[in-house]
């Protein structure tokens, strides 16, 4: 019995740590920025292309300023 | 309607909202959601890096908006002839929300700036922004 709520508790704390791991990677994979221009085009800057590190690091920079 | 007014409309009405700065053309803090006059003042300076590195990417087009999301939270700026608003919203926010509802905020802070009598620029026609939003 003891074994048994031991298994069950292993396997709930298991699942909650992996979707906690995997939103933690997925919602980092998906940050971007997007640009809005006056011609009504827009362009999005995703995480991993060229000028998006530095972005990133600047939108974090004012969230901190903010004390988010 | 002055820009300390425009600013708490703002946050009455946007529930999204965390903080947000109006700042003048020059980098002046108008009005601020922070009570520390300092942290206003990071917040804008950290807002004006962010445009300006933003607008680098591609100097050739007029950037009008931004909005960089985060795990943590969004940021979004929107500019105009005046000046600029810079917020932070929860993460996931609505985005063509918040840019109307910081639109209406700047143009209503502009108004207000126009009471003055002071003789000011022509607001830019900003005619894709709100479709883009």
């Amino acid at each position: 019995m003891r074994r048994k709520l031991l298994t069950g508790a292993l396997l709930v704390g298991g699942t909650i740590a992996g979707a906690v791991v995997y939103r933690r990677r997925f919602s980092r994979r998906d940050e971007r920025v997007d640009l809005y221009y006056e011609d009504g085009s827009m362009s999005s800057v995703t995480n991993g292309s060229a000028g998006a590190a530095r972005l990133l690091e600047l939108a974090h920079g004012v969230l901190r300023a903010a004390g988010s | 309607m002055d820009a300390a007014r425009a600013l708490a409309d703002l946050t009455e009405i946007s529930t999204q909202i965390r903080a947000a700065v109006l700042v003048a053309e020059e980098g002046t803090v108008l009005a601020s959601t922070l009570r520390d006059e300092e942290q206003s003042r990071e917040l804008a300076a950290a807002a004006r890096a962010l445009l300006a590195a933003a607008e680098a990417e591609k100097p050739e087009r007029a950037l009008v908006q931004l909005e960089a999301a985060t795990a943590a939270g969004s940021v979004f700026v929107v500019r105009d002839a005046d000046g600029m608003i810079a917020a932070t919203t929860t993460a996931e926010p609505t985005v063509g929300l918040v840019f109307y509802d910081l639109k209406s905020c700047l143009r209503a802070a502009a108004a207000a700036g126009d009471d003055d009598g002071k003789p000011r620029p022509r607001a830019r026609q900003a005619k894709g922004a709100g479709s883009a939003s």
